[in-house]
């Protein structure tokens, strides 16, 4: 059995009378791909914004990178990588800058950063762009900088919230082949997406609809339990846009 | 059928940026057309030169039998817009937005109501709420229906489904399609290639350039290899064994599959040679059918 990065039971949120998140139970293990779907509303950011130590849950059990997220949210800040689509580096400093701040937030050594940024300039191919600014690389390099510079510190686990949103389609899949390198270091990667395509591509996905999680289960099973050619299929079977 | 957009050899830079380089095209009466392409494709800038609100550096496009720069006033009248980022009054109620825009144009939410009564049916019973406080679909709606409102000829729609559900986004789909019966001409653009299939024709946009002008299925039509679709439980490994193969063209992951395409039009037998020697013993190789996204890389891929 490979080992938890994070487990989840009962997980209950509210919002006043507003159950945002209704009694999740869920684990995910090292190294695996996880996708986390559902629909607009459904409660998705309210969960990663708990299990990435930035909301404390109401009641239930979230353990993340081996911390409780009731007591120790700044400690799962320490061990998570997070990266969204709307924002994730500084636009006005350059590349190398944004590669030494979050090095020096994620508590690196200056040493350790040097080595980490000449690694990434190299694999990246992003030699001719260390002293550019962000706001002048074209969206697909952004995208792959920006989730090179949320697995830095070597996190056990990254966030990725619809980190491929907008982005060509030849970039998409670079984007996700980074995915494949990450998780097979060992590095857990939780990801949402509203391209299904992407959806097959994952070890594992759940389907959260109006708080709850409806499905959970590899892309196959699931295609096969709901008599589906596709994920699309599947999501769109069970997962009720929330009109209110 | 007459044009309602003529854009003829359209050009447009932002400092050293050319977004839009030489953009022609034309939109018949009643079609549903989508510009189909990434993030800085130059969607938006085409959007906003179209619905008057940018020059052109050089060309020009005619709407509606207007020119976008001489007789901005009076085409305004004729198009809805539906820009890419909320536009809509947060601090306003609902009804008070779709009243809003009626006034603007000089008309009343009574007397276009017919068009629209189908997709405000939806967030009707929330008039009272403040238009900050709905959800992402509901916004989408609400946006929707003050677009429409004054009953334009030309609904623009600049990525109405981008960061939307897959549950959303069909159901946007059968709303747009059913404007077809009021005779409006719709363009829309979006990043989701799958999206292409519900438009009468489309243009794929990547970086300032149309890249193909045609219906879906023409354009499709024009992809020039032999595709197949390999599968194996090891994805990422089979993707990097069919690349390093050497008749290998192109090799990408395609939802459950990885869609290759080789030098010649078969499988040769060393295929399964070489993907054994690197840890794929149960390949699975079936022929397959080419989709627009397929079209789309392969175009991306020509070198300029």
């Amino acid at each position: 059995m490979k080992e938890q990065v994070i487990k989840v039971r009962n997980l209950v949120k509210k919002f006043g009378k507003f159950v945002a998140n209704d009694n999740l139970n869920f684990d995910v293990y090292q190294g695996e791909i996880f996708g986390f779907l559902g629909a607009n509303g459904a409660g998705k950011t309210t969960a990663i914004r708990i299990l990435s130590g930035l909301s404390s849950p109401t009641s239930g059990e979230v353990m993340v990178a081996g911390f409780d997220a009731h007591r120790q949210a700044e400690m799962i800040k320490k061990n998570i990588g997070y990266m969204c689509q709307k924002f994730s580096l500084y636009e006005d400093l350059t590349v190398k800058e944004n590669i030494a701040l979050y090095g020096g937030i994620y508590g690196m050594s200056k040493t350790l950063i040097r080595e980490r940024t000449d690694e990434l300039l190299v694999k990246l191919r992003f030699s001719q762009y260390e002293n550019r600014l962000i706001a002048d690389l074209p969206l697909g390099l952004r995208q792959k900088l920006a989730f090179s510079v949320a697995i830095l510190h070597d996190p056990k686990i990254v966030f990725l919230d619809e980190p491929t949103g907008g982005v060509d389609p030849i970039t998409r899949r670079q984007f996700w082949e980074m995915i494949y390198e990450t998780a097979e270091r060992g590095i857990t990667v939780f990801v949402t997406t509203h391209y299904m395509d992407e959806a097959e591509y994952c070890d594992r996905i759940s389907i959260m609809s109006e708080g709850r999680i409806v499905a959970l289960d590899t892309p196959e099973y699931l295609k096969k339990s709901y008599n589906s050619a596709t994920v699309e299929e599947v999501f769109i079977k069970i997962a009720r846009p929330v009109d209110n | 059928m007459s044009n309602i957009i003529e854009s003829s050899a359209v050009s447009k830079s932002f400092g050293a940026t050319k977004a839009l380089d030489n953009i022609s095209f034309s939109v018949e009466e009643g079609e549903i057309f989508g510009f189909i392409g990434p993030d800085g494709a130059g969607k938006t800038t085409l959007f906003r030169i179209i619905t008057t609100l940018l020059l052109p550096d050089e060309g020009y496009a005619n709407v509606l039998g207007l020119d976008t720069v001489a007789d901005y006033r009076k085409l305004r009248k004729h198009i809805g817009y539906m820009p890419g980022r909320f536009s809509l009054y947060q601090d306003l109620s609902v009804e008070e937005n779709l009243s809003f825009y009626a006034t603007v144009f000089g008309t009343t939410v009574r007397e276009n109501y017919d068009l629209i009564s189908d997709i405000y049916a939806h967030i009707e019973p929330f008039r009272k709420r403040l238009a900050g406080n709905l959800s992402g679909g509901m916004k989408q709606k609400l946006a929707l229906s003050c677009a429409l409102i004054h009953k334009p000829r030309l609904l623009v729609l600049d990525e109405p489904t981008t960061g939307v559900d897959a549950v959303s986004r069909s159901e946007f789909w059968t709303m747009l399609g059913k404007l077809r019966r009021h005779n409006i001409t719709i363009i829309v653009s979006t990043p989701y290639m799958d999206e292409a299939m519900k438009c009468d024709r489309v243009a794929l946009i990547q970086k300032g350039k149309i890249m193909a002008v045609d219906t879906p299925r023409e354009i499709i039509k024009g992809f020039t290899r032999k595709l197949f679709s390999a599968r194996a439980p090891e994805k990422h490994r089979l993707i990097l064994a069919l690349r390093s193969y050497p008749g290998t063209i192109t090799a990408y992951p395609f939802g459950d599959s990885v869609h290759v395409t080789f030098a010649g039009d078969s499988v040769d037998p060393s295929l399964y040679d070489h993907l054994a020697s690197n840890g794929i013993s149960d390949a699975n190789m079936t022929a397959a059918e080419a989709g627009i996204e397929d079209r789309f890389l392969e175009l991306m891929n020509i070198p300029e």
